[in-house]
């Protein structure tokens, strides 16, 4: 309880900073089609991107996002900064910097935190996620390039710098649920990030692309309220410790354009050897 | 695979197959008794008057698309919207104006617009009280015009 109010004042003081920003008229799309910004830059949910472009840019428009977002985990904070542009809801390009405090190990280990860049572009390939009847496919690029790289090295990590790429298809089925419109999301990512990226790239178990999946799944209540859930296949390329899974379980509020809020109960499995990290999130993202 | 993640591999699958189930629910609609209560919410045919009434205000606020609707027949585009919306949401009305492609195929509508008009409906929808759940049915009945209203 102290870690989501901890997260919610860190939350309202970011808020003062974003929402000045984001007062321009910021597109043309359908509140709440521009999705969020994810711990990785792109727009989808908070850990799997979606195949909407960020923002409301529509066909003759440009626009973009500011986001900000933390996850306290029992033993990690996670946080992640970034803006998004898209141009013309046909090409979006993402920058970030995602970081990890070490909070529980970085005594032990002499340092404070793992960081890393992320350089995102997405394209729209085909399709559109309310009108079009097979929805909307994109296809993205993450290069992320490590900032610390002592403790990747250090558990056998192959590279610090990685590119991962993704094929995503998002739909939004009306009425589909009690009336309620549902949005499906899936994403296929090929990848050798560790933790993301942040414990590095390649390991001593595996050094290769693997394609792993990934899906969200969310409801709207109505056109301000997105509630769902969220799953993502990781591999497992370290020896020192395992790797799991990601999941997690969201409710976004989407008050205008301007303005999404998301919290979310996030479960990010064992980290380097610390068992079962989970927490709250709180993401703020201003469009312009 | 180690059982882990054999496991999540499974609830992975099972996720998928949720997903798979409600998108094969997804029949096409017909005019059917589920359709006439969306009539009824909507408000019967007064309803529906005032809502493209509606409508119409807020396009021609509109500067993204009030272009578009200069000089047009105003009368005659009320009671063709609303003939057809009435007819679509199961009501007793028959929709007798040109096919969706036909009449739109000179305007060369672009996404933006498109956007802006659905917009601008579900404001008049709002503006009449129409439940969300009603909102969405009359949406997945207009959204599939979409490729011919765009000409595409
Ligand atoms: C779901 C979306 C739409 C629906 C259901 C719809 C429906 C209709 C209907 C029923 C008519 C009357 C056709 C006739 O008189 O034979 C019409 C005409 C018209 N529509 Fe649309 N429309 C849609 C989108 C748009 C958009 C996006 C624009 C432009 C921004 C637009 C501009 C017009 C104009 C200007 C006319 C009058 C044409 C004329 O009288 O010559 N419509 N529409």
């Amino acid at each position: 309880m102290m870690r989501l109010i901890r997260t919610s004042c860190t939350t309202l003081v970011l808020a003062a900073l974003v929402i000045p920003m984001a007062s321009a008229d910021p597109g043309s799309r359908i509140w709440a089609t521009g999705g969020v910004t994810t711990i990785e830059g792109s727009a989808g949910g908070g850990l799997v991107p979606w195949a909407m472009l960020s923002g409301y840019a529509s066909d003759r428009e440009w626009g973009g996002t500011l986001a900000l977002t933390r996850a306290e985990l029992d033993d990690f904070t996670v946080s992640f900064t970034g803006v998004t542009l898209n141009w013309r809801n046909r090409l979006e390009v993402s920058v970030g910097r995602q970081t990890l405090d070490l909070d529980t190990l970085g005594a032990a280990l002499g340092e404070d935190e793992l960081s890393q860049d992320i350089f995102g572009v997405k394209t729209r390939l085909w399709g559109d996620v309310l009108y079009h009847r097979y929805g909307q496919w994109s296809a993205g690029l993450q290069h992320k390039r490590n900032r610390t790289f002592t403790i990747p090295d250090a558990v056998g990590a192959r590279d610090d710098s990685g590119t991962d790429v993704y094929l995503s298809g998002s739909k939004l089925f009306f009425a589909a649920v009690l009336d309620r419109n549902l949005l499906a999301n899936i994403t296929v990512r090929g990848t050798k990030a560790n933790q993301g990226g942040l414990l590095g790239f390649g390991g001593d178990q595996d050094d290769g692309y693997e394609a792993q999946f990934e899906s969200s799944l969310g409801v709207f209540i109505d056109r301000r309220w997105l509630a769902g859930v969220e799953y993502r296949q990781k591999p497992d390329n370290l020896g020192f410790a395992r790797e799991d899974d990601w999941w997690d379980l969201f409710i976004a509020w989407v008050p205008d354009r301007s303005l999404a809020v998301t919290a979310a109960w996030v479960n990010l499995g064992d980290i380097a050897g610390l068992e079962n990290q989970q927490g709250a999130y709180l993401s703020l993202q201003g469009s312009f | 695979m180690t059982p882990e993640r054999f496991m999540n591999a499974i609830r992975f699958t099972l996720l998928l197959l949720v997903l798979g189930g409600l998108t094969a629910c997804q029949h096409p609609h017909t005019p059917d008794h589920r359709d006439a209560d969306l009539y009824q919410a909507l408000g019967e045919r007064a309803g529906i008057e005032t809502m493209v009434e509606n409508l119409l205000y807020l396009i021609v606020e509109d500067e993204r698309i009030a272009f578009q609707f200069k000089g047009i027949d105003v009368a005659h585009f009320h009671r063709q919207l609303s003939d057809q919306i009435c007819e679509l949401s199961g009501g007793p009305c028959l929709y007798t104006g040109r096919k969706m492609r036909e009449s739109h195929s000179a305007m060369a509508i672009t996404e933006t617009q498109f956007n802006a008009l659905t917009e601008n409906l579900i404001l008049a929808m709002e503006q009449n009280r129409i439940p969300t759940g009603a909102q969405n049915r009359l949406l997945a009945l207009l959204a599939p015009l979409h490729q011919d209203i765009r000409g595409l």
